[in-house]
């Protein structure tokens, strides 16, 4: 289960309606032991694809990783995986994504249909590599 | 011995670790010792045709392994070798 509180996922969600129609992508902070995985900051970053390959790519680079780690440490948090943007297609994991997914990250996958976030579910690499496993995507409100 | 050092998604199949002390004259080499320290990283690091995976950056010092010798960069005693991913994925098609 991946938890994260409804202001962060707002957070993403304005993220990536903001560059519908191109995918949009960032990391997740926080922490995760073997009994629980909480997000607890994101770190929206601009899609460093190519300008022709943006609309079904992403692409965050290794000095966005660095910049990730480092933002991290400064918070006393780990790296706990990434978020992306599905433009006006389901949020389910493409082979694609599969064959460049990192093992252990949560990926969360929005589905942005029309610039307007529909719905986030959270994904997990199998250790062999052969598939992606869904998480439980808890999504914890606070008081306003 | 150079040192390796892991990105955070890695570091579970490595006993937790974020550096390692590798054995290599060169970073294939290097590469080699830490999948026979750590068998579990090679079928992330590695396709099943035995190439690196497109997402494996090899960072020496702050240069890109790719624009010096590849794999085949020689390493020194005191060199520290870095793995950092590119992070990709998008919709088929």
């Amino acid at each position: 289960m991946l938890e994260i509180a409804n202001d962060l996922l707002d957070q993403i969600h304005t993220h990536l309606e903001a560059a519908h129609p191109e995918e949009g992508a960032g990391f997740l902070l926080g922490r995760a032991d073997a009994a629980r995985r909480v997000v607890t900051a994101i770190l929206a970053l601009p899609n460093a694809g190519v300008d022709s390959a943006r609309h079904n790519r992403y692409l965050l680079t290794p000095k966005d990783m660095l910049r990730a780690e480092d933002e991290a440490a400064r918070l006393g948090l780990d790296m706990i995986g990434v978020f992306h943007s599905h433009p006006d297609c389901p949020n389910l994991p493409s082979e694609f994504d599969r064959d460049w997914a990192m093992p252990w990250f949560s990926y969360i996958i929005t589905r942005v249909d029309v610039g307007h976030a529909v719905s986030s579910r959270s994904w997990r690499l199998s250790d062999d590599r052969a598939k992606f496993d869904e998480e439980e995507l808890q999504i914890i409100s606070l008081a306003s | 011995m150079p040192v390796l050092k892991l990105p955070t998604p890695l570091r579970p199949y490595a006993d937790g670790q974020s550096a390692i002390e590798v054995q290599g004259q060169n970073i294939a080499e290097a590469l080699n010792d830490l999948i026979r320290q750590y068998p579990s990283l090679q079928k992330h690091l590695f396709s099943d045709a035995g190439t690196l995976r497109p997402f494996v950056n090899l960072f020496l010092g702050e240069e890109d392994v790719r624009h010096m010798q590849g794999v085949e960069t020689e390493l020194k005693a005191d060199d520290v070798l870095r793995i950092i991913p590119s992070i990709a994925g998008g919709i088929n098609g």
